[in-house]
């Protein structure tokens, strides 16, 4: 019968030869196998202590931004809320009062600004479709808690550090990107 | 007037030394565990345990803690008695061995000669025989109390696997005995030791490589771990235990590898013997040392090979394993032992 591909290939069921039967041959080999692993490079990551260097556009928890003078850059628009997928996002707008031009940039704000990091697949629309640049993603990931509560994150935890009091907190969560 | 004169030093020396011995052998089981865990990881290019204590060094004690914290859960079906009998008796009839390795010459504390050995008896390895027989109830009553199919089957694989091992292992250690004329491990040690005689391993290679395969059958070390089979039998004989009885069992597979480490030595390496060293010119005290030392080295290499083979061989299939003792094992064995006793007929000139 023709083979339908050149790569097909008879298998061979000849009765083993002396030297496959006593099988200590073969015992040495993958012992001398195994042995040769102790030398082998890790490839391990020692992980809290060593990180793997990401990808610019890699996609970890949200960042609500501020601009040059500390001030919050989100409006409450609600367009987040609007791309996201996982429906993670939930905010309340207020108006700026009189006297908080350097707390917010714009007249509206976000009261409230809420994520759901159980629910959020870090797709990053939010970060598309953001008009004014007030929230992306981070480098940090993987976060741990005790309770599913500590998984919604409010704008305490969201919020970048205020660029001119804390500017080193303000580039540690920055991170590598601009 | 005393009717019974006891030698209350002999005594306390020999307490000392047990306690010595026991502890010794608990500590190095202890840490064979760890060993255990970074070999696996070096060879398969892992770091392994490196989180608690430098190097991970504490580790071992953080998993006793762990088997020591856990509930203790006993199946109500299960036959009580002979459930908590069973770890025992594993963990017992392991640091029994150890009563009659020699694990040095003797030193002199106090104007005393104290051998370092508990009993020199003169049927030393007969007795490791008959201990190690009894280890494999720990298996069987294991397994059978915990009323559980798979543990039962994983018990009765256990004992015949133990019951096929042993014969082609007494049948190999048969050569050796006839070479040394002497059942007693320090007799058998001290003529390797003797100028003019190499060790054991030199008369005897076949003989060696028959008591090794018998050595990981009876330790139940892979490729002969089927009464653990994990994959076919959830964990076999231990399936049903948590807490320390399962640690008991686990901590007794690796007491086990020491003890048949040390024989091993023993019989085929020298025992405390260093190679090329006349032990003899050296002061007592300093040779005893240098022996322990010697002996250690030998079972750690052992262990180590014990290991290696863990983790490159996969393991035998159950006819596999009965085709291998019975028609390989046996017979090589008995053709060893009666090439053995022609050569030394021959030898003898009769």
């Amino acid at each position: 019968m023709q083979a339908l591909t050149k790569r097909a290939q008879a298998v061979d069921r000849k009765p083993m030869t002396l030297m496959e039967r006593l099988y200590l041959p073969a015992i040495v080999k993958g012992m001398a196998i195994t042995f040769g692993h102790i030398f082998k490079k890790k490839p391990t990551v020692r992980y809290p202590e060593e990180k793997r260097p990401f990808s610019p556009v890699f996609r970890g928890l949200h960042v609500l931004n501020r601009d040059e003078e500390g001030r919050e850059r989100c409006t409450a628009c609600g367009l987040c809320a609007v791309a996201c997928p996982a429906e993670a996002i939930t905010m309340e707008a207020a108006e700026r009062l009189p006297g908080e031009e350097n707390l917010y940039r714009e007249e509206k704000y976000a009261a409230r600004y809420e994520i759901n990091m159980l629910r959020c697949i870090f797709c990053g629309l939010c970060e598309e479709a953001c008009p004014k640049d007030a929230i992306y993603l981070s480098e940090t990931f993987a976060p741990a808690n005790y309770a599913r509560k500590g998984f919604i994150y409010g704008k305490d935890d969201l919020l970048i550090p205020d660029p001119k009091t804390e500017p080193e907190a303000y580039a540690k969560a920055k991170g590598e990107r601009n | 007037m005393t009717l019974l004169a006891i030698d209350w030093a002999l005594l306390i020396e020999k307490l000392v030394l047990i306690a010595v011995i026991v502890f010794a052998s608990l500590g190095i089981a202890l840490y064979t565990t760890f060993a255990e865990r970074k070999v696996a990881a070096i060879l398969q290019d892992r770091p392994g345990p490196n989180r608690a204590g430098p190097f991970g060094l504490l580790q071992p004690f953080a998993d006793g803690l762990k088997l020591i914290m856990k509930e203790e859960i006993i199946p109500n079906t299960s036959n009580k008695i002979l459930f908590i009998l069973g770890p025992a008796l594993a963990m017992t009839a392991a640091l029994m061995t150890c009563a009659v390795i020699p694990w040095s010459s003797h030193v002199e504390l106090f104007g005393r000669k104290i051998d370092l050995q508990v009993a020199d008896i003169n049927i030393g390895i007969l007795y490791i025989f008959g201990v190690v027989s009894i280890g494999v109830y720990g298996i069987m009553i294991g397994g059978w109390a915990s009323n559980n199919k798979f543990s039962l089957m994983a018990a009765l694989r256990g004992a015949s696997q133990a019951i096929s091992y042993e014969l082609a292992m007494g049948l190999s250690l048969i050569a050796v005995l006839m070479i040394s004329g002497s059942l007693s491990l320090k007799t058998i040690v001290e003529q390797q030791m003797a100028p003019g005689h190499f060790w054991n391993i030199v008369y005897q290679p076949l003989g060696f490589l028959l008591f090794f395969v018998c050595a990981l059958a009876e330790c139940n070390r892979t490729p002969f771990d089927l009464p653990e089979a994990e994959n076919e039998l959830n964990f076999g004989y231990h399936q049903e235990y948590s807490s320390m009885k399962l640690g008991f069992y686990l901590f007794a597979e690796y007491v086990n590898m020491i003890m048949s480490s040390a024989v091993m030595a023993c019989l085929f390496f020298g025992g405390y013997d260093v190679p090329f060293l006349d032990e003899s010119a050296l002061a007592p005290n300093i040779a005893a040392i240098i022996g322990v030392a010697a002996l250690l080295v030998k079972i750690i290499i052992f262990i180590f090979i014990f290991m290696w083979i863990r983790w490159t061989i996969p393991r035998f299939r159950y006819d596999q394993l009965m085709n291998l003792g019975w028609k390989t094992m046996v017979p090589l064995a008995l053709v060893n032992m009666l090439a053995t006793a022609a050569v030394i007929l021959w030898r003898a000139g009769v």
